[in-house]
C-alpha cells in the first residue's frame, strides 16, 4: 500500500510542478494575479516529493522486496546504514533524490526570494517548475522506483558492493545539490531574458545561490575523487572518465559564472555573457545526466541503461537547452553588453579568466564526446584518455593560476601595470623561493614541478599581500586584528577559495612528481620498501563481514626500524557479486599517504603463500581534497556576506501588500 | 544574421551527435571471432554429467549458443525472452554455463575440492533452470571458464549465432532484448536457414 502512496505522491508533485509553471502563461495572457500560485505550488511540490522519497526510504528500511527497485538494490544482509544510501544507489532512486533536491532548492527560492520584484520572482519559480516537470515525468514515465515485483522474492540482489561505502552515502547528494543548484542561476537567467534586461539587484540576488551550488558541486566532485582513490585501489584520484568529466564541465562553467556575476554586479558589464554562462552551467549539468544515464558512453559508473530513457532525456535536453538558447539569441541584443572598461583592468583579468575556463570546458567536452563522434562516423572504437586531457588542460590552467594573483590587485575599469607589478613583486619572490626550495628538499628538481609550486607560492603570497593591503586601507585607527576580522565575508571567502586552489596545486604537483609505487610478490615474512617506508607482510587471514567474506592482509609498517602501525588491506568477496572488491589500507598524513592494496594470491590454491601486493607512497595527496574543501568553504563564506542579507532584511520591512506591483 | 544564432547551430550539431550516439552501443566490441569457425570444445552435459558435447555434434544446423550462469543478474533479465523464443523457434539453443561456482564471489575456491565444485555447480545450475524455466536444448558446463576464454567471453550473458558450416555469424554481448531478438537475431536465423 505504501509504495502506491509514494507513486501517487510523485504524480501529485508532477501536477503541482505544472501549476508552479503557470506564471509564465499568466504573464503571457495578461493575468498577473495567477502568478501568486507559484510559491504555494512550490511548497506543495516539496511536500509530495519528500513524501515519495520517505516512502522509498521506508521500503528499504523494512526490506520490502515486493518493490522491484528495493529487490534489485538491497539484501537481507545489507547493514542498516547502507539501506538509507541504497535509495540513491541506482538510477530510479537517484532520480527521486534529484527531484527532492530540486524541490528543496525551489522551496528555498520561494521562501527567500521575497525582496525581488513579484513578476521576476514568480518567473524564476515558474522556470524551476518547468525543470521539475521534466525530471518528475522522466521518473514517472521511464524510471518508476515504485514498480512492484510480484510475487516478492525472499531476498534481494544487493546494493552494488562498490557503492557500499561512506563515500557513496554523501557523494551523490552533494553532487546533485550542485547540479540542481545551478537550476536557480539558470531560472534567474531565463527570467532576466524574459524581461529583456538585467538589473543589478537581480544579479546580487543570484550570486549567493550560485556560490552555494558551486560549493556543493566542488565538494561533490572532491568526494567522488577521494572515494575513487581509496575504494578502487589504483591509487589514482582522477581518471578523466566520461562521468567524472560530466561533473567537471558544469564546475568549470560554474566557476566562470561566479566570476562573471561579480563583474556584472559591481560594474554592470558582461551582462549577456553572464546570462549565457548561467544557461551553460545548468545545460552542462543536464548533458552530464544524459551522458551518464543513456549509455552512449562507457564508464566505470554503469547505470542500468535503457534506450527509452536516453530518448526521453535527449528530448528534455532539446526542450530546455534549445528553447533557452533560442530565447537568448532573440533577447540578448536587448539585454546588452553593459559598461565599458580599459584594456588593463579587473574586468579584463576576469574576462580572460572566463575565456580560459570556457576553453578548458570545451576541451573536456571535446575529449569526452570524441569517442562518440568517431563511432558515429563509423571510423572505429577509440577511447580518449589522460594523456590528451593532461596535454590540453594543463596549459590552459597555467595563465589562470597566474591571473589569480593579479586579479585582486587590478582596479576596476582602469588599472596600471606598474602599480600591479610593484604590489606583486614579493609574491613573485615567494613563488620562486617555493619553486626552488621544495623540490630540492625532495631531492629532484624538474621544470614542471617548479612551475606548479611557483604558482602555489605566488597565489598564497599575493592573497596575503592583498589582504594586508586591504586591512591597511580600511584600518581607520582600529587595531589590525579587529580590522582583519571585520573584512567583508565575500572578500575573505574569495581569498580562502584562491588559497584552496594553491593547496590543490601543491597536492597535484607533489603527487605527480614524487609519488612512488611498487608492485611486488610477497610471501609471509617478506618485506618491501618504498620511499623509506618498510612494509612487512605477515600473511592473509579470513575475515567475515555482514554480507561478504574477505581475505585480510596483515602488514606492519615501520620507518627506520621503528614500528609505526599495522595495516590491513582487504580483498572482499560480496555474496551477491562475482567481482572481488579491493579495500586499500591507507596511513594518511599531512605530508604523505602510504597505501597498501592487496592483489591476488599468486597460486589460487595457496592463499597462505605468495600474494601480489601494491604499495604506494603519495606525498601531499590529501592536499588535493583539502584544497577543494577550502574552495568550497570560500564559496560558502562569500554567500554569507552581509551585503546579501542586509537586502533581505530591508525588504522584509516593506509591507507584503506593497510588493504586488 | 544575429550572431547569437551560431550558438544554436552548434547546439543542433551536438544534439544530432547525441541522437546518433543513442543508436550505437559503446559496449559492442567487435568480436574477432565473427566469420571464424566456432572454437572446438568438449564439455560435460548438465542433464547427463557423464556425457560430453562438442560443436561437431551441431554440424549442419544453424544454432545459438547462450552464455549464462546462475549468479549473473542480467541473465535473469533476458531469460524470459529466451524461454519464449525456445517455445516458438525451431532453432536449437545451447546453453554454455560459465564458471557457475568460480564466477560467484561467495565461495572460497582455495578450500573447495574439484568434485565438490562439480557437485555444487550441477546443483545450482539445475535449480536455477527449474526455477526460471529451461529454454535450452542442452546446457554444457564450463566450470573453469577455459572455453569461455576461447570464445572471448567479455561479460555474461553473451549470445552467438552459428551457421550450418560451424562459423560464428554474430555475437551479442549483454542481455538480449526483444528488439535485438526481433530485429537482428530472427532475420539472421531466417536467412541462414534458407
Amino acid at each position: 500500500m505504501l509504495p502506491e502512496l509514494g507513486h501517487f505522491a510523485l504524480i501529485l508533485a508532477l501536477l503541482l510542478s505544472a501549476v508552479q509553471a503557470l506564471p509564465l502563461l499568466a504573464s503571457a495572457i495578461g493575468r498577473p494575479a495567477w502568478r501568486a500560485v507559484a510559491a504555494p505550488a512550490a511548497v506543495g511540490q516539496f511536500v509530495f516529493v519528500a513524501l515519495a522519497f520517505g516512502v522509498l526510504t521506508w521500503a528499504f528500511v523494512v526490506q520490502d522486496f515486493s518493490v522491484a527497485y528495493v529487490a534489485q538494490n538491497s539484501n537481507v544482509d545489507l547493514p542498516w546504514y547502507y539501506r538509507f544510501s541504497a535509495v540513491w544507489g541506482a538510477h530510479e532512486g537517484s532520480l527521486v533524490l534529484w527531484a527532492l533536491i530540486l524541490a528543496g532548492w525551489t522551496l528555498a527560492v520561494a521562501m527567500l526570494g521575497g525582496h525581488l520584484p513579484e513578476r521576476f520572482a514568480a518567473h524564476v519559480l515558474a522556470v524551476m517548475g518547468l525543470v521539475s516537470i521534466g525530471f518528475l515525468s522522466f521518473t514517472l514515465f521511464t524510471s518508476n522506483p515504485f514498480t512492484r515485483l510480484l510475487p516478492a522474492p525472499p531476498d534481494g540482489v544487493d546494493l552494488n558492493p562498490l557503492l557500499q561505502d561512506f563515500g557513496l552515502i554523501v557523494h551523490p547528494p552533494m553532487l546533485y545539490a550542485g547540479y540542481v543548484g545551478f537550476a536557480v542561476a539558470f531560472a534567474f537567467a531565463i527570467a532576466a531574458l524574459l524581461e529583456g534586461r538585467l538589473e543589478r539587484q537581480w544579479v546580487r540576488w543570484a550570486r549567493p545561490w550560485t556560490n552555494v551550488a558551486w560549493a556543493f558541486l566542488t565538494l561533490g566532485i572532491a568526494l567522488g575523487s577521494w572515494w575513487a582513490y581509496y575504494e578502487l585501489g589504483w591509487g589514482g584520484w582522477w581518471f578523466w572518465d566520461p562521468v567524472e568529466n560530466a561533473s567537471f564541465m558544469p564546475w568549470l562553467a560554474g566557476t566562470a559564472l561566479i566570476h562573471s556575476l561579480a563583474v556584472t554586479e559591481k560594474r554592470g558589464s558582461f551582462k549577456n555573457w553572464t546570462v549565457l554562462l548561467a544557461i551553460s552551467a545548468f545545460s552542462l549539468s543536464l548533458l552530464g545526466t544524459f551522458l551518464v544515464r543513456s549509455g552512449v558512453l562507457t564508464s566505470v559508473h554503469a547505470f542500468a541503461t535503457d534506450p527509452t530513457r536516453g530518448v526521453f532525456i535527449l528530448i528534455f535536453l532539446v526542450a530546455v537547452i534549445g528553447s533557452s538558447l533560442a530565447l537568448f539569441a532573440w533577447r540578448a541584443p536587448k539585454v546588452g553588453l553593459g559598461g565599458r572598461f580599459g584594456l588593463v583592468s579587473r574586468e579584463s583579468a576576469l574576462l580572460t579568466n572566463n575565456v580560459l575556463l570556457v576553453v578548458a570546458c570545451a576541451t573536456v567536452l571535446l575529449g569526452t564526446l570524441y569517442p562518440l563522434l568517431i563511432d558515429a562516423l563509423g571510423a572505429g572504437k577509440i577511447s580518449v584518455g589522460p594523456p590528451y586531457f593532461n596535454a590540453v588542460f594543463v596549459p590552459v590552467m597555467i595563465p589562470i593560476l597566474f591571473l589569480i594573483g593579479v586579479g585582486p590587485f587590478a582596479r576596476w575599469k582602469e588599472a596600471s601595470i606598474p602599480e600591479i607589478a610593484r604590489a606583486l613583486k614579493w609574491a613573485l619572490a615567494a613563488g620562486i623561493i617555493v619553486a626552488v626550495a621544495l623540490p630540492l628538499i625532495y631531492g629532484q628538481w624538474s621544470a614542471l614541478t617548479a612551475l606548479g609550486l611557483f604558482f602555489a607560492g605566488w597565489i598564497v603570497a599575493s592573497g596575503v599581500l592583498n589582504f594586508a593591503e586591504r586591512v591597511r586601507q580600511t584600518r581607520a585607527g582600529r587595531s589590525i586584528v579587529a580590522t582583519a576580522f571585520s573584512q567583508p565575508r565575500s572578500f575573505v571567502g574569495m581569498h580562502i577559495a584562491h588559497i584552496g586552489v594553491a593547496v590543490f596545486v601543491v597536492g597535484v604537483t607533489m603527487v605527480s612528481s614524487f609519488q612512488d609505487e611498487k608492485d611486488v610478490k610477497l610471501a609471509p615474512g617478506e618485506s618491501v620498501d618504498v620511499a623509506g617506508y618498510h612494509f612487512t607482510f605477515h600473511g592473509v587471514k579470513a575475515v567475515e563481514g555482514p554480507n561478504y567474506v574477505a581475505a585480510q592482509g596483515v602488514f606492519d609498517l615501520s620507518v627506520d626500524g621503528k614500528f609505526v602501525r599495522k595495516m590491513n588491506p582487504e580483498k572482499r568477496n560480496y555474496h551477491s557479486s562475482a567481482m572481488p572488491m579491493t579495500e586499500a589500507a591507507i596511513d594518511a598524513g599531512l605530508l604523505r599517504d602510504v597505501y597498501v592494496s592487496l592483489g591476488e594470491p599468486i597460486d589460487r590454491d595457496k592463499p597462505e603463500g605468495e600474494w601480489a601486493v601494491r604499495v604506494y607512497y603519495k606525498p601531499f595527496v590529501d592536499w588535493i581534497w583539502g584544497g577543494c574543501v577550502l574552495m568550497a568553504l570560500g564559496g560558502l563564506l562569500a554567500m554569507l556576506d552581509r551585503r546579501y542579507r542586509v537586502r533581505s532584511r530591508a525588504a522584509a520591512i516593506v509591507p507584503a501588500g506593497s510588493q504586488q506591483a | 544574421m544575429n550572431r547569437y544564432v551560431w550558438i544554436l547551430v552548434g547546439f543542433a550539431g551536438l544534439v544530432a551527435l547525441l541522437a546518433i550516439g543513442l543508436g550505437l552501443n559503446p559496449r559492442d566490441v567487435p568480436s574477432p571471432l565473427v566469420g571464424k569457425p566456432v572454437p572446438a570444445f568438449t564439455l560435460a552435459k548438465l542433464s547427463e554429467p557423464e556425457k560430453t558435447v562438442s560443436p561437431k555434434d551441431m554440424q549442419g544446423k544453424v544454432w545459438l549458443l547462450n552464455v549464462w550462469a546462475s549468479w549473473c543478474v542480467s541473465c535473469r533479465q533476458e531469460h524470459p525472452i529466451l524461454v519464449e523464443f525456445s517455445k516458438k523457434a525451431d532453432v536449437p539453443l545451447i546453453g554454455l554455463n560459465y564458471k557457475e561456482v568460480r564466477g560467484d564471489g561467495g565461495f572460497d575456491m582455495a578450500k573447495m575440492p574439484a568434485d565438490e565444485e562439480r557437485k555444487l555447480a550441477w546443483q545450482r545450475a539445475n535449480k536455477w533452470l527449474a526455477e526460471h524455466g529451461d529454454p535450452y536444448k542442452l546446457t554444457v558446463m564450463d566450470l573453469d571458464g577455459r572455453v569461455g576464454i576461447d570464445f572471448g567471453v567479455y561479460g555474461v550473458p553473451e549470445t552467438y549465432v552459428i551457421d550450418k558450416a560451424g562459423v560464428i555469424r554474430m555475437k551479442h554481448t549483454g542481455p538480449i532484448t526483444p528488439d535485438v531478438l526481433g530485429k537482428k537475431i530472427m532475420p539472421l536465423l531466417a536467412e541462414l536457414n534458407k
